[in-house]
């Protein structure tokens, strides 16, 4: 893991007025571990995946049902989870799905539920820069929540595995079409995916990844306006705007306050 | 064993599921593609540099706090498992056995 203020010390012993910025002293440490695509790589990230991915199937089959019960095939079902790979906005448009189709309402509703990805996606770069275009394209196919998290953890340990993202992204995406599959196959003989404590496992990842990313003092102050942007935009604004709000507004104060 | 129109593709549904799935490929590509058109200074690779934790504790914050005290421990024994072991796996199967213990008391 890269650690900031190790990385302050090392370079106290260059004399004061060749000094840079600190935060241009990290960009450097973080670009020194090269990084790879490797099958390697794919392997670790698919296999670190797997109890996680185990956890979303959960609510692939709690999906299937749902999607069964608002009129959809195992067909349709299924080709909506190969093809759009986001949880949460899947069981927004069929929980919305109606005759006639509100065609508009879902596609709002998927753009509005998954900018966040954006942000996601954009937290990549100082590691996906490296990659080629067709890898790094291909492997935000298959990004979601969970293996997000993942693969920041892994990349911030400065493992270099480019190829995590796509690996553990396999590993989600290919549990996610078949439990859709067997949701959508055995309707309402499944129960609440709460009742064996799945609906915890998206936070417990998120917590586990805070506890990694903690890199003292200087992470305080962009988690407190994250965490009160998002609490503020939670209660206000509908939808799932808040990530994206809390994550843009930390950012926003970071760049304000850069040259103070 | 397989119900009757399991396998049935409707045109319009097709349509929409596809128009689904490419709206949301652009929201995942986007947000990277936009920065590798741009000239990324170093004051907006000092914003980009807390974007990571930041969306954590966005994600987070509002998921806890609509948790209950259950929810909260958990979170708590997750938290200690992370920091004292740094392995995921443990710190999971810890999180979810505790929130399903702690529900079941509560």
């Amino acid at each position: 893991m890269v650690n900031r203020d190790e990385s302050r010390e090392d370079e106290t012993e260059i004399p004061a007025d060749e000094t840079e910025p600190p935060e241009a002293e990290t960009t450097v440490i973080q670009q020194e571990s090269p990084v790879t695509f490797s099958l390697e790589g794919l392997r670790v990230g698919f296999l670190t995946c797997i109890p996680v991915a185990l956890g979303v199937a959960g609510y692939g089959i709690a999906f299937g049902v749902i999607a069964n019960q608002a009129g959809l095939s195992v067909a349709e079902a299924t080709l909506m989870s190969a093809t759009v790979v986001a949880g949460a906005s899947q069981l927004i448009a069929v929980e919305l799905w109606a005759d006639p189709i509100p065609i508009a309402a879902i596609l709002f509703a998927t753009v509005a539920v998954n900018l966040r990805y954006s942000l996601m996606g954009a937290a990549l770069e100082p590691w996906f820069r490296h990659l080629s275009p067709a890898k790094v394209y291909g492997s935000l196919f298959v990004m979601a929540d969970e293996n997000w998290a993942l693969t920041i953890r892994d990349l911030q340990a400065g493992t270099g595995r480019g190829a995590f993202l796509l690996g553990s992204g396999l590993a989600i995406w290919s549990l996610w079409v078949f439990s859709t599959v067997v949701g959508a196959l055995a309707g309402d003989a499944v129960g609440d995916p709460a009742r064996f404590g799945f609906d915890f496992i998206l936070a417990a990842v998120f917590l586990a990844l805070a506890v990694d990313l903690w890199d003292g003092r200087s992470t305080l102050v962009p988690w407190l306006v994250a965490l009160a942007t998002a609490l503020v935009a939670s209660a206000y604004v509908p939808g799932r705007w808040y990530i994206l709000l809390g994550g843009l507004a930390a950012a926003l104060l970071e760049v304000i306050r850069y040259d103070s | 064993m397989i119900p009757e129109g399991a396998l049935s593709l409707d045109g319009l549904v097709v349509a929409v599921i596809l128009g689904m799935a490419v709206l949301t490929y652009l929201t995942k590509v986007g947000g990277l593609w936009i920065l590798s058109h741009l000239e990324v200074s170093d004051r907006l690779e000092a914003g980009l540099s807390v974007l990571p934790g930041a969306i954590v504790i966005a994600i987070l914050g509002p998921e806890l706090a609509s948790g209950g005290p259950a929810e909260w421990g958990a979170a708590a024994v997750v938290v200690v498992i992370a920091w004292r072991t740094d392995n995921i796996l443990l710190a999971l199967c810890g999180g979810v056995l505790a929130v399903v213990v702690f529900r079941g008391l509560g």
